[in-house]
């Protein structure tokens, strides 16, 4: 075949396969928001869901998934971070020990997320939970049942593994001279990374914790047996609580409800609110590591 | 010649298996400048960095033999290197601040040093800006990042940084390498000035800088040190041909 001909053809190839990742977010985004756009308003998201949730609003979704991205976050991002200083600063690269961690931390990327549900489900509930009953609560039943607290973190978990990643990126960018110029000032390793290197990493940090946090937003298996649930009345109060969460609602209001197409309008706008989410939450993290970066020059 | 402040004897140190240093003995004088010169890959650089244990960084490096600071072997177990590099500060090739406010690199040392009161700190930054010779030019400007410096700029905040630790040695490491000429002459003009005070060795690839700067100067060859002496003897009358062949620039 003609040399000139073959390009043009795998030059049109790959213009037609970008071509269709644009139709395809742009069809997402158009259904999306002509389905959802009409019934969003003040009333769906500060009111409970009314009439078997056929009507009324999201607000205990809203409220369930902010508090368990919070958790998980809070229980990620330091595991996380402690993780990947040990990585980068401590461990040599030869070592089978982290060797080991990495290969864990690799093998957690790629684990199914219902595993981990299921992996919650015994380890937490079924372990920690049940032997917290007998130790702490007299044999009652509070912490070996379903939660947020559960959820949390098995939510945290899954989303370890980008925060190991991003922040171990981010120490990797620091150059050699800084840590030298640290040490050769009398500072510790300890007081080099603390000063130098976690400082000069803040970009990473916060971008894995915002990445984990979209992620866990919007993630449903995990938090299947391990603390989501179908219906509540009220807003979790205590970590012992149950929670709604908007990925969940969509697939219950989707699939479980009494008459899924009356809940259609229901269904678009939860899944608007639940893009808007994590849009935003995107958009906030490339606005901070822009202006770290600026600040940083 | 002054007190000895630095006493090398018989320092040889591998990279792996290959041989970096031959038994380097050498004495260097108290509050002078001491010039290291010779071609790359002579181990000059890798002898500085012996002198406040900055090759312990790297994986792979045995070091034989001692180094005495003060007549203190600061290769013994028993000597802390956290406190060693307070007492020999360092001046990199590149310039390497913080990416922190002017006043926060210099003020980083003292802050590791358990130094907090406002005060304090700000009478020790201004007092290493102006002994670095900087602080008019960046008084109205020490809470700005200083990457937004000139590479000479940040390469004397650098020395500002180390002299806020108070150290009695400062190892430069081809500290004007990557600077203009005149930021250069700036440089060498604070080298004049700081040994008064302080006992300065630098690593330079630049003949006339050694011979412009230094009291002593010392040629590296192949790991091994040829020829060590005043600074004028080198240059006017070395007793080794390879420094001869070395300096009248036949080869290196």
């Amino acid at each position: 075949m003609n040399r000139n001909l073959k390009d043009t053809i795998v030059e049109s190839l790959t213009g037609v396969c970008v071509l269709l990742i644009i139709f395809i977010i742009v069809s997402i985004l158009a259904v999306t928001i002509v389905g959802g756009w009409p019934n969003l308003n003040w009333a769906f998201l500060s009111e409970f869901p009314r009439d078997g949730m056929t009507k009324g609003g999201i607000f205990p979704a809203i409220v369930g998934t902010a508090l368990m991205t919070i958790i998980m976050a809070v229980a990620a991002v330091p595991f996380g971070v402690i993780t990947a200083v040990y990585l980068a600063e401590y461990a040599s690269e030869k070592s089978v020990f982290a060797k080991t961690i990495r290969f864990a931390v690799k093998t957690l990327a790629v684990v199914p997320s219902i595993i981990f549900g299921l992996f919650g489900l015994g380890f937490f509930i079924g372990f920690i939970g049940k032997n917290m009953d007998t130790i702490i609560n007299g044999g009652q039943l509070r912490w070996g049942q379903p939660n947020i607290l559960w959820a949390s973190f098995t939510m945290a978990l899954l989303t370890l593994p980008v925060v190991i990643v991003s922040v171990e990126e981010a120490i990797r960018t620091i150059p050699k001279e800084m840590r030298e110029a640290s040490l050769a000032l009398g500072a510790t390793k300890w007081q080099t990374i603390k000063r130098v290197v976690i400082p000069g990493s803040v970009s990473g940090i916060l971008t894995g914790t915002i990445l984990a946090v979209s992620r866990g937003a919007g993630e449903v298996a995990p938090i299947l047996f391990t603390g989501a649930a179908y219906f509540l009345s009220d807003v979790p109060h205590s970590l012992s609580d149950q929670f709604m969460s908007l990925g969940y609602h969509i697939y219950i209001m989707s699939t479980q409800s009494s008459n899924v197409d009356a809940t259609q309008p229901i269904q678009f706008a939860t899944t608007l609110v639940l893009l808007l989410l994590t849009f935003s939450l995107n958009a906030i993290a490339v606005t901070l590591r822009y202006r770290i970066r600026k600040k940083a020059q | 010649m002054n007190n000895i402040k630095v006493k090398a004897k018989d320092l040889s140190l591998r990279y792996g298996a290959s041989l970096a240093l031959k038994n380097i003995s050498m004495d260097i004088p108290e509050k002078m400048v001491t010039a290291f010169i010779g071609p790359s890959g002579c181990g000059k650089s890798t002898f500085l960095r012996t002198l406040n244990r900055m090759n312990d960084l790297i994986d792979n490096v045995t070091i034989e033999g001692e180094v005495h600071i003060d007549n203190v072997n600061i290769y013994d177990k028993n000597i802390d290197v956290v406190n060693l590099r307070k007492k020999v500060g360092m001046i990199f090739q590149k310039s390497n601040p913080f990416a922190k406010s002017v006043y926060e690199n210099i003020a980083f040392g003292p802050k590791i040093n358990g130094i907090s009161s406002k005060e304090k700190l700000d009478e020790i930054v201004e007092r290493s800006l102006k002994q670095a010779a900087i602080w008019d030019e960046v008084k109205g400007r020490l809470h700005n990042s200083a990457l937004s410096l000139s590479g000479g700029q940040q390469q004397r905040i650098c020395i500002a940084r180390t002299l806020a630790v108070n150290p009695e040695i400062i190892l430069m490491d081809e500290p004007a390498s990557a600077l203009d000429p005149i930021s250069t002459a700036k440089i060498e003009e604070l080298i004049h000035e700081l040994k008064e005070e302080y006992t300065i060795i630098i690593v330079t690839h630049n003949m006339q800088q050694a011979a412009r700067t230094s009291d002593y100067t010392a040629f590296f060859y192949l790991g091994e040190l040829i020829e060590f002496n005043k600074t004028e003897l080198i240059f006017s009358n070395p007793a080794k041909k390879q420094t001869e062949d070395y300096i009248s620039g036949r080869f290196g």
